[in-house]
């Protein structure tokens, strides 16, 4: 198994033994009970699905309460299909122990919301100049296309709008520390979404 | 600072320093590494100020080098630092001594802790 359903436990610092500062994102990963096995023969395609974290039964909804039932496991928080070449059964469990120090890993979580926001924050314009007579247009995007010629809009003209709230992936974060007792992992770099967010991480070759 | 952040970067502290507070002057070993060797430089200054909790607490160190005030902020639980050494206890009144940036020679002085 190359991937682990993990919650995101926020950002620190730690150090090397040569001394570089390296800002790290500490993620509690797993442990994650296989709630399902889908197999070519009965669906069509192979994929291990994950169950994480803790929920009351009386929180979880019907259908869930059914499928954990069949699996013979506890409700779980979170529940996800990974693609995995290994063979697996109803009931293994996967832990940090999967991941080791130096491997590449693949983080995807949801971005934290933010709101309507202008074009500067969302799509990084640099808004308008502060001198030569400008006025009220510091932040503006300017223009947003011709005039009668053609009379619109191209489609996909980048806006104010909504941002945030969106799955985003990270590749290539290097696994700086694995903690099994404890369930950690230490990621370099940052990782999307909020403290307590949940993030999915698989190994990278 | 977020109590399971502080638990799991516990191991990371160093606990060798002794300890010094704003006013004080030490003198910090740094390890400089040079192609393949390690050397200690040591940097001997005023504390001005120590901020942050657990594992982000840094201390700053103000010097005047042939005239010029020189500041350097390390990170207290780097390993970079090889030792710590209180040279003089100092006494002040703030935790924050920014205000000796404005003060030359005999103003800047700060007086002895017994």
């Amino acid at each position: 198994m190359d991937s682990i359903i993990g919650k995101k436990l926020g950002m620190t610092r730690i150090f090397d033994d040569v001394g570089n500062d390296l800002p790290v994102t500490v993620i509690h990963a797993g442990p994650c009970t296989v709630s399902q096995v889908k197999t070519t023969e009965r669906d069509g395609y192979r994929a291990v699905q994950l169950a994480f974290g803790v929920r009351k039964l009386k929180n979880t909804p019907k259908p869930l309460v059914g499928h954990f039932k069949k699996a013979g496991i506890e409700p779980a928080r979170v529940v996800k299909e990974f693609q995995s070449s290994a063979e697996h059964k109803i009931g293994d469990v996967v832990t940090v122990d999967i991941f080791s120090e130096g491997d590449l890993v693949k983080v995807v979580g949801r971005t934290k919301g933010k709101g309507f926001t202008g074009v500067m924050k969302r799509h990084g314009f640099h808004g308008g100049r502060a001198s030569h007579g400008k006025k009220d247009q510091l932040r503006a995007g300017g223009s947003i296309g011709a005039s009668s010629d053609p009379s619109r809009v191209f489609p996909g003209r980048r806006m104010a709008g909504r941002s945030g709230n969106a799955r985003r992936t990270v590749t290539h974060l290097k696994v700086v520390k694995v903690i099994p007792e404890s369930n950690q992992i230490f990621v370099l770099g940052a990782v999307p979404g909020p403290r307590n967010g949940t993030v999915y991480l698989t190994k990278q070759s | 600072m977020d109590k399971i952040l502080h638990e799991a970067t516990k191991s990371y502290l160093q606990t060798k320093h002794p300890e010094f507070r704003p006013g004080d002057r030490v003198a910090v070993d740094v390890k400089v590494v040079e192609g393949s060797r390690t050397r200690l430089q040591t940097f001997e200054g005023n504390v001005i100020a120590m901020s942050g909790a657990g594992i982000n607490r840094t201390f700053t160190v103000r010097k005047i080098s042939e005239g010029v005030g020189v500041e350097r902020i390390f990170p207290l639980h780097s390993p970079s630092i090889d030792g710590i050494r209180v040279v003089r206890l100092g006494k002040v009144r703030r935790a924050k001594l920014y205000y000796l940036r404005k003060l030359r020679g005999k103003a800047a002085r700060i007086k002895e802790r017994r």
